[in-house]
């Protein structure tokens, strides 16, 4: 049986948009694979990126570890959090034309266990400051995932940005 | 027509319905240029989960991590272990009730002139102390091409409902 990754569903934003959902998933894949790339509008150098399931703002936790280029940090959100840290894109300060990519991996997705995820993020540009994640996601729920909503902490993704959902057999 | 793409392709996968101690994947073929192994362990206790190649306990393994603890003092590290008997595929990380994530990358297994090397993705998004993110390049020190890759935990067994994954990449064509 040969592997495949499937493409769900992509997006590309064509003006800015606060909030990038995909819903309706099809329940039958193994995982899901979530790429990618993105810029938001924030007068900063990069803007964090969120991520929920089934609408949900509760029960989520993520623990990550990160490098800005000078210093590495680890921190977390234990249990009780509204949304899963996906890592940080670029934003309107960072060198122009470049966007953060993101890969986001959910295994058993329509499991009947607690959903886990696992991010390799980067979102690098020409300055002094720009950050590499990883990212351990969970979501205490044992619901099936049907859909994925991404937003930027602040702001909106901008024009060119891609979010693209692939479906693992 | 253009090249085909390398793609991946399923060699075996294990969703457990009893407790077990070894994931045994064995007479893999030697016909892809890669592996990728999937792994979404449960256990009872907190357990690092370990691999080893061709049945092979001598102490030829060894590893470096980066990792991250999301709390706790040191909220992060990097270390080394060497002549183990296993690979670890995760360090100070653990498995419980809520499957956590083990992404696989066995790159050149089959080849018979070099050490195998490994590169290990753990994801645990557990509280600390029992959860961490983290990157580990692991080193089998044996030119033997690979056809048994054994999962374990340094304690314990797997629970049921723990899901292994064995992929082969398969060359361009």
């Amino acid at each position: 049986m040969a592997l495949q990754l499937f493409k769900i569903a992509d997006s590309t934003v064509e003006s800015p948009v606060a909030t990038v959902t995909f819903s309706s998933i099809p329940q039958g894949y193994t995982d899901l694979k979530l790429f990618i790339s993105a810029r938001g509008d924030a007068g900063a150098i990069s803007r964090s990126v969120y991520v929920t399931f089934n609408g949900s703002s509760t029960s989520y936790a993520d623990i990550y570890l990160q490098g800005d280029g000078s210093a590495a940090s680890s921190g977390s959100n234990s249990g009780g959090g509204t949304k899963i840290y996906a890592g940080e894109c670029t934003a309107s300060t960072a060198t122009s034309n470049t966007f953060g990519n993101q890969e986001m991996y959910i295994p058993n997705y329509t499991g009947s266990n607690n959903k886990s995820a696992a991010t390799d993020a980067v979102a690098e540009t020409n300055a002094t400051t720009q950050y590499m994640s990883l990212v351990a996601g969970l979501w205490s729920n044992t619901a099936a995932i049907t859909s994925i909503t991404l937003v930027p902490s602040t702001g909106s993704f901008v024009a060119g940005s891609t979010f693209t959902l692939y479906g693992v057999l | 027509m253009a090249a085909k793409t390398g793609t991946y392709t399923l060699i075996s996968s294990s969703t457990l319905t009893t407790t077990t101690a070894t994931v045994t994947f064995s007479s893999i073929p030697s016909t892809y240029t890669d592996l990728v192994l999937v792994a979404n362990p449960l256990s009872t206790n907190n357990r690092d989960v370990i691999l080893r190649f061709n049945s092979d306990t001598g102490t030829n393994y060894s590893i470096t991590f980066l990792s991250g603890y999301g709390g706790g003092t040191p909220a992060f590290s990097s270390g080394r272990t060497t002549s183990q008997g296993f690979m670890y595929a995760d360090y100070y990380a653990a498995s419980n009730t809520t499957q956590n994530i083990r992404q696989i990358n066995i790159m050149d297994y089959a080849n018979t002139t070099t050490y195998k090397t490994a590169l290990i993705r753990s994801s645990n998004a557990n509280a600390y102390p029992s959860g961490g993110v983290e990157t580990l390049v692991g080193l089998w020190r044996s030119t033997a091409a690979i056809n048994t890759v054994a999962v374990s935990l340094s304690a314990d067994s797997f629970l049921s409902g723990s899901v292994f994954k064995l992929y082969g990449i398969e060359a361009a064509k």
